[in-house]
């Protein structure tokens, strides 16, 4: 008889990771994008297309399961999910994964996300189309209490959290300001990132153009191409393989109270990232840790007050004080949690968060270029203020 | 160049997706009335409307005529990239209803940089060249004056 699983906790590992190069116009398809990632990652971990039976995809990635495992020889698939929410369902993918490899669904997965999203599908630019006058959608009824206001665009639903966020806490631009410099600051010295040797001063934060007032330019994240992929394993055959494992200690998702469209400004509190905790309470839970044992983090920074607010979400500060967190460095490389050390969404490059997860695995090898000293537990969060995903990731020294 | 912050767009601005749960709101804006949905079993009022109450569960609702007045809750300003509809930035008002309800709106008529959360705000309607209506809000009274 097989043994009930009754917990995801430590029974999968990340065992490979692979990218495409970073860029603003990749001139290749998203469906090369992909193959290229999903290769790479196969590599990373030492094994081969046919090993394969499970691929999990953000349901807004443009390249289905079936063309990425035709286009490998992938002959046999058993465990296809596809994750909601656009950048929320990042982690979720590695969630997916974890369930059906500690269920026995399948054995080997691997996750990816590609987008030619500066060259093809600006995520930036506003919504031009918001109904068609047949049926709407339920999407479509979401939207339409913000469109016809000149609401459309990620920074403008963002940015009246933003505003009450401030408010309520007394922060300022600056206070927003100051993550998007550390991030830039670890872009700096990381060579896989756009902004490699470009870093930014508070200064050029508060000169940048107001995108959505409260948000700036350097306030949102950047647009690019590019593909991550990762490969999920169980823990006891990643010790076979190639990589020391980064061992998925908690996975989960979350979808909060009244969520309307992205930043749900109808819901009762818009101080907090409700979601964001939804998630935090079971990698906790999960794990058994807890924020003080979490060496390093990446904090999805596709809004650089998003991050303080998930900062807030996940217990590594109090309400209201991830700001002065932050600002007294705790986030750098010499603080108590350095955040986005790959330069962030911001700095590196913006794969809907799966850049991040890659870096979080990086950081556990003990091969990221921003190398946090004694890494065993990184916790990784998807996109705020949608129904998002998180992981805590630890080396097996821990498990 | 300076901004005519009276300014509100009257064409090309983004339809609104309908249904039958939500068009009664739509309607009520052409006739220049600002409708909030209300469950018909607990009373409780709810915007987005839908088609069940979150509370008491009920599928039968109605609708109630709101004052009008509200509070400014939050606002933003948006200014690019530019949104169709919009000419120059779009001053968006998060407004709590008085009986309770939030809605997302522009707030006409005054300068961004004189709002502030707490604003007092007064609906007006504003007909649109393609045969619809949009509610939109201007400030009545600054944050902190009795009203």
């Amino acid at each position: 008889m097989p043994r009930t699983v009754r917990s995801i906790s430590n029974e999968a590992a990340i065992v490979g990771i692979g990218a495409t190069e970073f860029s603003k116009n990749s001139g290749r398809s998203e469906l090369r994008l992909a193959v290229e990632a999903v290769k790479a990652a196969l590599d990373d971990a030492g094994l081969a297309p046919h090993e394969v039976d499970g691929l999990a995809a953000f349901a807004m990635d443009n390249n289905s399961q079936t063309a990425v495992a035709r286009s490998l020889g992938i002959p046999r698939l058993s465990f296809l999910p596809l994750t909601p929410a656009g950048g929320g369902g990042g982690c979720a993918t590695v969630a997916m994964a974890a369930a059906a490899v500690a269920t026995g669904l399948a054995e080997v997965v691997v996750c990816y996300r590609a987008m030619n999203e500066r060259s093809q599908q600006r995520f930036g630019q506003p919504k031009r189309a918001s109904w068609s006058g047949g049926p709407a959608t339920s999407h479509e009824l979401d939207q339409s209490w913000v469109l016809p206001f000149g609401l459309a665009t990620a920074a403008g639903w963002m940015a009246l959290v933003a505003r009450r966020y401030m408010s309520e806490y007394g922060l300022t631009s600056e206070d927003f300001g100051r993550v998007t410099v550390q991030s830039r600051a670890y872009a700096a010295t990381n060579p896989a990132a756009w902004f490699h040797q470009r870093p930014v001063t508070l200064e050029d934060h508060q000169a940048s153009r107001l995108v959505t007032d409260p948000l700036r330019l350097l306030d949102c994240c950047q647009e690019s191409d590019g593909a991550v992929a990762l490969v999920v394993t169980s823990l006891e055959r990643a010790r076979d393989l190639r990589q020391s494992p980064a061992v998925i200690a908690a996975a989960a998702q979350g979808c909060g109270p009244d969520q309307v469209g992205m930043a749900s400004a109808f819901r009762e509190d818009l101080t907090t990232a409700p979601e964001t905790a939804i998630v935090g309470d079971q990698l906790w839970a999960q794990s058994g840790l807890k924020p003080s044992d979490v060496d390093m983090g990446v904090i999805y920074d596709h809004f650089s007050f998003a991050v303080l607010m998930q900062l807030e979400a996940l217990g590594f500060c109090k309400p209201g004080e991830a700001a002065a967190f932050v600002a007294s460095g705790q986030t750098a490389a010499s603080g108590s949690l350095p955040v986005n050390t790959n330069g962030g969404q911001v700095g590196e490059a913006y794969i809907h968060g799966f850049n991040g997860i890659a870096e979080a695995v990086r950081q556990l090898r003990g091969s990221a270029v921003n190398q946090v000293a004694d890494t065993h537990v990184a916790v990784v969060t998807s996109g705020s203020h949608v129904p998002t995903s998180g992981l805590l990731l630890t080396s097996e020294e821990v498990s | 160049m300076t901004t005519d912050w009276s300014y509100a767009p009257t064409r090309d601005r983004l339809r609104p997706g309908q249904s039958p749960d939500t068009a009664f709101f739509w309607s009520g804006c052409d006739d220049h009335r600002l409708l909030i949905q209300r469950c018909a079993d607990c009373g409780v009022l709810r915007h987005p409307p839908g088609p069940a109450c979150p509370v008491c569960h009920s599928l039968e609702s109605d609708h109630v005529e709101a004052t009008g007045r509200g509070t400014l809750y939050s606002f933003a300003v948006h200014h690019y990239p530019p949104v169709q509809g919009f000419d120059g930035p779009a001053v968006v008002g998060l407004v709590e209803l008085d009986e309770g309800v939030r809605m997302v709106s522009n707030i006409v008529g005054s300068d961004p940089g004189s709002l502030h959360i707490g604003d007092r705000v007064k609906v007006f309607f504003l007909d649109q060249e393609e045969g619809w209506s949009v509610p939109q809000f201007t400030v009545i009274a600054p944050a902190g004056a009795t009203s």
